[in-house]
C-alpha cells in the first residue's frame, strides 16, 4: 500500500478494507473502555491488578484455544475468577501485592502449558494473545465487544458515585454505609472485562497502553473526574485510531505506535507541567 | 466518678445525642476499655483523649456502628448505632491523598453528600449548592477549585471538615485533626471547629493526644487510659483525687502558671496529657 500525502484518500483506501473496519470499530470501543475504566484503576492505584488480569486472561485465552472456543470467552472466564478470588483473598489491601504475585505466576505457568499443549500453531497463538493481534479481529468480535463495552458502560454508571467516593475517601464511604468490599468486587470485575476485550487491540503485555497511561495523562489536565475521564477517552481514541492508520501503511506492529503514542503524550504532558508549575511550588505551605 | 451519671440524671431526652452505659469494648478475648458512662448533648464540643492504643479511635468505630460494643449498651439518637447515619460526619484519621492525582477539593466534598447515591443522575444543583455553602461554613471558598494534593494540611483539615458538615449532620467525630499541625494552624482549625459547633448547634468529638490547646473551647472530656474511662467537665476530670480514685493509683495533676495541665502516674503518660 502507497501512502500519499492526500490523508482523505488514504484513509478511503485503507477503509477499503472489511479487516481495517472491524479493527477500527474495536479499537474505537476498547480506547473508550480502556480510556474510562482505565481512570478508576490510576485512581484506586490498582495498576498490578489489571497487570494480573491481562495474565490471567492470558491463561484463559491460552486455555479456551486449545479447546476449540473463541480466545475472548476464556480471557473473560480466567480474569472475571482470578478477579473475584483477588478481591476475596486481598482484603487486607497491605498483602495484595504479593497474592496477586502468587496468582498471577501460576497463571502465566498455565497459559504456558495450555499453548505447548495446543499443536496448531505455538508460536503465533502465544504471540497474537501476548502483543495484540487487532488486524485479525473479526466481525464476530467487534458485535461481542460491543455488547461487552455496553455492559461495562453500564456497570460503570450504576456505581459512578459510590466508586469515585470510596476510591478517594475509604474510610468515609465505610462509615456512610456504602458496601466498599461489594464496590471493590464489582469493580475488579468490570476490570476484567476491560481487560479481555483490550487485549484483542494491545495485547496481554501491551495492556497498560490503553487502561492506564491515557488516564494517568489526563489526571495532570484536568481536576473534575469527568473531565479526566473525557480527556483519558480522548488520548485513547487518538492514540487507537492514530496507531491504525500509521501501521496500514508501514511494516510495524500496531500495538507498537498505540504504545508511543500515549508513552510521548504522557512525557510531553509532564515536561509540559512541570515547566508550568514548578514542583516547588505544588507543595506550599 | 459521678459526673457522667450527674448528666444522666438531668435528661433531657429531645436534645441528648449519645449516652452510654456501662459500655464495654474490645474484640472477642481482649477488652480495650471498660465501664464508660456519658451522654453527649447536642451542640456540645467534647475531647477525648489518653495515650496512643488507649481505645479512642475504638470509641468512634462504635459510634459509626462499624464495630458492636462487648458489653454495656450506647444508644446514639435514641437507638442503637448504625452504620451509615446520615446525622453523622466523620473525618478519619487517615485520608490518603494521592498527588498524582489532580481532583479539586469541591469535588470530595460534593461526594460528601452524593457519594451514596447509585446510578446515573447527574449531580444535582443542590448537591453543588450545599458543597459550596459547607465549604464557605469553613472559609474554604478560596479552596473550592485548587487540587486537594496541593492543599497544607490545615487546609485539608479544613475540606475534611467541609466534607463532614455538607450532609448537614448533628454530630461530628474528628479523629485527631490536630495531628500534623502546627501550634498556630492547631488553634485556626479549633477556632473554626469551635464556632462550627456553636453556630450550628452540632455536637463535635474530636480525638487529641494533648488536651491544653483546647481546653478553652470545651463542654466536656472523655478521657480514656488503662482500659478505664473518665468523663465530665474538663476541671472535674483532670483532678488528682478523681483520677487517682479511678486508677486506684496515686494519679497527680499538675497545672502551670498558663493554665496548661500535665497529668503524672498513669502508665503511657509521662509529665504531659500527649
Amino acid at each position: 500500500m502507497a501512502f500519499s500525502p492526500n490523508l482523505l484518500a488514504d484513509f478511503q483506501q485503507m477503509w477499503y478494507y472489511q479487516f481495517m473496519q472491524n479493527a477500527y470499530e474495536a479499537g474505537t470501543l476498547v480506547a473508550i473502555i480502556g480510556g474510562l475504566v482505565g481512570y478508576f484503576v490510576v485512581l484506586r492505584r490498582s495498576t498490578f491488578v489489571a497487570h494480573a488480569f491481562s495474565e490471567i486472561g492470558f491463561a484463559g485465552a491460552a486455555g479456551a484455544i486449545l479447546l476449540g472456543i473463541p480466545a475472548i470467552a476464556g480471557m473473560i472466564l480466567g480474569s472475571s475468577v482470578g478477579g473475584t478470588g483477588i478481591a476475596l483473598l486481598s482484603r487486607r489491601s497491605s498483602h495484595r501485592d504479593v497474592y496477586i504475585g502468587i496468582v498471577l505466576a501460576f497463571a502465566l505457568g498455565l497459559g504456558l502449558l495450555f499453548i505447548s499443549l495446543y499443536s496448531g500453531g505455538y508460536a503465533t497463538e502465544a504471540y497474537s494473545i501476548l502483543f495484540g493481534e487487532i488486524l485479525g479481529v473479526r466481525s464476530g468480535d467487534v458485535v461481542l465487544t460491543l455488547v461487552l463495552s455496553g455492559l461495562i458502560l453500564l456497570g460503570v454508571g450504576v456505581v459512578y458515585r459510590p466508586l469515585l467516593f470510596s476510591s478517594l475517601d475509604e474510610a468515609v464511604a465505610e462509615a456512610k454505609g456504602l458496601p466498599t468490599l461489594f464496590i471493590g468486587i464489582f469493580f475488579l470485575l468490570l476490570v476484567a472485562l476491560s481487560v479481555s476485550i483490550s487485549i484483542q487491540v494491545t495485547g496481554v503485555l501491551l495492556i497498560f497502553s490503553l487502561m492506564v497511561t491515557p488516564a494517568a495523562t489526563a489526571q495532570h489536565l484536568a481536576s473534575k473526574p469527568r473531565n479526566v475521564i473525557i480527556i483519558s477517552v480522548v488520548i485513547s481514541l487518538a492514540a487507537t485510531w492514530t496507531g491504525l492508520f500509521v501501521a496500514f501503511y508501514t511494516p510495524y506492529p500496531v500495538s507498537f505506535f498505540i504504545t508511543a503514542i500515549v508513552f510521548g503524550l504522557y512525557i510531553l504532558v509532564r515536561v509540559l507541567h512541570r515547566k508550568i508549575q514548578p514542583p516547588g511550588e505544588l507543595r506550599k505551605g | 466518678m459521678n459526673i457522667a451519671e450527674a448528666g444522666l440524671a438531668s435528661p433531657k431526652v429531645q436534645t441528648t445525642i449519645a449516652t452510654a452505659q456501662n459500655l464495654t469494648a474490645g474484640y472477642p478475648g481482649k477488652v480495650v476499655w471498660k465501664d464508660a458512662n456519658f451522654t453527649i448533648e447536642e451542640g456540645e464540643f467534647v475531647a477525648i483523649i489518653g495515650p496512643n492504643g488507649a481505645g479512642k479511635t475504638t470509641l468512634f468505630r462504635i459510634l459509626l456502628g462499624l464495630q458492636r460494643p462487648l458489653n454495656g449498651s450506647i444508644k446514639l439518637f435514641g437507638t442503637e448505632p448504625r452504620r451509615g447515619s446520615s446525622r453523622i460526619g466523620y473525618v478519619p484519621q487517615q485520608h490518603v491523598i494521592d498527588d498524582e492525582s489532580h481532583i479539586e477539593s469541591f469535588e470530595l466534598v460534593r461526594l460528601g453528600l452524593s457519594g451514596k447515591r447509585w446510578g446515573f443522575s447527574l449531580f444535582s444543583k443542590d448537591d453543588t449548592n450545599a458543597a459550596l455553602v459547607a465549604l464557605e461554613g469553613v472559609g474554604g471558598t478560596d479552596l473550592a477549585h485548587r487540587p486537594l494534593a496541593e492543599l497544607s494540611g490545615g487546609e485539608l483539615q479544613r475540606i475534611f471538615l467541609a466534607e463532614a458538615l455538607v450532609s448537614n449532620p448533628e454530630l461530628l467525630l474528628l479523629d485527631e485533626p490536630l495531628s500534623n499541625l502546627d501550634m498556630k494552624r492547631e488553634r485556626d482549625l479549633l477556632s473554626l471547629v469551635n464556632s462550627v459547633v456553636r453556630s450550628r448547634k452540632v455536637a463535635a468529638l474530636l480525638i487529641a493526644h494533648n488536651i491544653n490547646p483546647l481546653l478553652p473551647y470545651l463542654d466536656k472530656v472523655i478521657y480514656i487510659a488503662n482500659g478505664k474511662v473518665a468523663s465530665g467537665k474538663p476541671d472535674e476530670v483532670f483532678t488528682s483525687e478523681s483520677l487517682s480514685a479511678l486508677y486506684d493509683t496515686e494519679v497527680e495533676v499538675l497545672h502551670d502558671s498558663k493554665g496548661n495541665l500535665a497529668i503524672v502516674g498513669i502508665e503511657g503518660h509521662h509529665g504531659d496529657v500527649e
